[in-house]
């Protein structure tokens, strides 16, 4: 996983509560089965017409919106299903960070597998770097990890809570099953405990 | 006398291998697997050299792709669907994990299958890559959805990461009426808490309400947990658990039935434990209920109206908004005017031999109306046998249903069973979302007895009325 450490890019406004997963990359884009090149079919049903041809209201196909690389969203972004799909379309678009005020579990876990960055808010700031992304080509924010901090285009910090353990994993870019296997011998020892109080398992 | 415990709390400290400033690894009991979400996880492993830890507590099935139609025993046409599914029997074989082929009785969706083979059990933690996990919390198994990442890892280590989730409970006391079933109490628990109502939450049902329901019920109560945005939802088991899961094939047999009961008797909150949220619903006040929006949260009962987006607040009114326009309804319209295209029966939430048997009751000498396409999908290849057996398979055939092999189907459309736009739908599935059931597809979810009603009538129907 690549290691994350600041980022800085235009920010697209997403302010629909409750985008979920199939609105985030809809079902027919999940029989690949490799992780990349799904960037192209995020948000499809939102961003195309079904001719294939853009919607051009959608703010991903604005001009400056294109290179998005942070989105800021509705409250209980990524809700619905545990398709990884999601984090990885958008992951391929280019966008490695998503702010909102809440955000689905599954989706959130799985953004951290895959060097994406999801921020949780107050509804003030959030509504505050909303006004920001709305700015076009001046719709900068820069985000620290290491300081948990996003600076706004007029220079202004808001400042977050991250897990720790979670944000150490995003600053190495570190490999949970690795991390994990180095546990082998407790794994082991509950096997071997599990194997004589639970046997049935 | 130690800490008063809930259920979550002791299915958590029974599969605690570390904890470190509150991330903990968890030992899993069981992985459910399925062709969508397994595939780069499989590869994972290839590539890094690893094995699955432990095949034996591993069991893989098609059920999201495949088609449901008589000749899909002779191959797959979608091109794609089959390479998913040839890749599932492919890695199944390759790590030595039990498979349940398309053309094999056992097969169907992971979720109906997993409680149908004992292999889920109480007390056990259960996993696949598939957010409808929460349906085995009904045997009081912590039981949740997870992403490929972490199907990866679970295959690897048969352990996953996580942060102790905060504990809720959901209390529905009381009784239900007449035609109100696990499905409107699901329902209507989404309706009332918000479909971010149990985020970061491990939900436990209780109340008479919910001791009333039958295992099937409790599964229905359950797999729609994550819909109100928890990740698992929890049902003690009781004597009415314990009978189901008694005698089936991977149940624990003799001693070790003696040994497993006497623990999972075990399995239930301690009096006075505590919950961080408690939500209470009388279940008197559950009608059978529609949802008319594009989140499973936008639930009424059928005899309401279509609300008008200024009763809600804050980001729910362009949501509101959106959605009618979506669904081509307008404020004030009665619920019960809606008149649908399609009717489809089955999923995870709704595909076991009892929703069938509540559709072969409503729709005794009744039949489907003229120019309704109505489908049944039983959710396993047993259910369907069963009700053939029964013949309820008969009876729904003869009233004009058509009668079709296991799988997700319509649920979630990835196989040929879709809505074209602006086709609308009477659905027992769990999700409304915009182009859920196909591309500009209009969704209602209820009950198999509301589904029923409105098959027989052609419109969204009170089935008390019927």
């Amino acid at each position: 996983m690549e290691k994350f450490s600041t980022l800085e890019g235009i920010a697209a406004p997403l302010p629909l509560i409750n985008i979920d997963t199939d609105m985030i990359i809809p079902k027919q884009f999940l029989k690949t089965i490799k992780r990349s090149g799904l960037g192209k079919n995020l948000f499809d049903e939102m961003r195309f017409n079904q001719d294939g041809s853009e919607v051009p209201s959608f703010v991903l196909n604005k001009k400056p919106y294109r290179q998005s690389k942070i989105i800021v969203a509705g409250d209980n972004f990524g809700c619905g299903s545990s398709r990884e799909h999601a984090p990885w379309a958008l992951l391929d678009f280019g966008i490695k960070v998503v702010i909102s005020t809440s955000f689905a579990d599954i989706f959130y876990n799985n953004c951290f597998k895959n060097g994406i960055l999801p921020i949780i808010v107050p509804t003030e700031d959030r509504d505050n770097l909303l006004d920001d992304a709305e700015k076009g080509s001046n719709a900068r924010l820069t985000v620290n990890l290491e300081m948990q901090e996003i600076r706004r285009p007029d220079g202004s910090v808001v400042s977050f809570d991250i897990d720790p353990f979670k944000k150490q994993c995003l600053l190495d870019g570190l490999d949970d099953i690795a991390l994990s296997l180095e546990k082998e011998k407790s794994i082991a020892e509950f096997e071997e405990r599990q194997k004589s109080c639970r046997p049935w398992v | 006398m130690g800490k008063l415990r809930t259920l979550y709390d002791k299915i958590w400290d029974e599969h605690l291998i570390s904890d470190q400033d509150g991330t903990s690894l968890i030992y899993i009991d069981r992985h459910l697997v399925h062709e969508v979400t397994s595939p780069q996880a499989f590869e994972g492993l290839r590539l890094s050299g690893r094995r699955v830890r432990c095949p034996e507590k591993t069991v893989a099935v098609p059920d999201h792709n495949i088609p449901t139609t008589g000749d899909r025993e002779t191959g797959i046409k979608n091109l794609e669907s089959k390479v998913q599914v040839d890749a599932l029997r492919e890695n199944a074989k390759y790590f030595d994990i039990t498979y349940y082929d398309v053309d094999d009785v056992r097969q169907g969706i992971v979720h109906i299958i997993g409680p149908e083979q004992g292999w889920t059990l109480p007390g056990m933690t259960v996993v696949c890559g598939d957010s409808h996990t929460a349906t085995h919390g009904a045997f009081g198994s912590l039981a949740h959805g997870i992403g490929t990442s972490e199907v990866e890892h679970v295959l690897a280590t048969q352990t996953l990461i996580q942060k102790k989730a905060k504990n809720m409970k959901v209390s529905v006391s009381g009784s239900l009426g007449d035609g109100v079933t696990a499905k409107d109490v699901t329902l209507s628990i989404i309706g009332k808490i918000g479909t971010a109502g149990g985020t970061g939450h491990v939900i436990e049902y209780t109340g008479d309400v919910i001791d009333e329901l039958s295992m099937e019920g409790r599964m229905t109560l359950c797999n729609m947990a994550i819909e109100g945005g928890a990740r698992a939802g929890l049902v003690a088991p009781d004597q009415k658990t314990y009978d189901y899961v008694e005698g089936r094939a991977m149940s624990p047999k003799g001693e070790n039935w003696e040994k497993a009961l006497k623990d999972w008797k075990l399995l239930f909150s301690d009096n006075g434990s505590h919950f961080d949220k408690v939500i209470s619903l009388d279940g008197h006040d559950i009608a059978p209920v529609v949802t008319w929006g594009t989140s499973p949260e936008d639930v009424l009962p059928i005899d309401s109206v279509v609300p008008d987006p200024h009763e809600f607040n804050g980001g729910k009114i362009e949501a509101a908004k959106r959605s009618l326009k979506y669904m081509g309804l307008s404020p004030g319209q009665r619920l019960q005017d809606i008149p649908i295209d399609t009717v489809f029966i089955g999923s995870c939430t709704n595909g076991r031999i009892e929703d069938l048997r509540e559709v072969a009751k409503v729709m005794k000498g009744r039949k489907v109306k003229d120019g309704i396409r109505a489908m049944i999908v039983p959710g396993s290849g047993l259910v369907k046998v069963q009700a053939e057996k029964e013949g309820i398979a008969a009876q729904l055939k003869e009233a004009g249903f058509e009668w079709r092999f296991a799988g997700c189907s319509m649920c979630l459309a990835m196989n040929p069973d879709q809505l074209t736009a602006g086709e609308r739908c009477a659905a027992t599935s769990n999700r409304n979302f915009e182009g859920r059931q196909g591309r500009g597809g209009r969704t209602h979810l209820m009950s198999p007895a509301m589904a029923a009603a409105a098959a027989v009538t052609g419109r969204l129907f009170d089935v008390r009325n019927l």
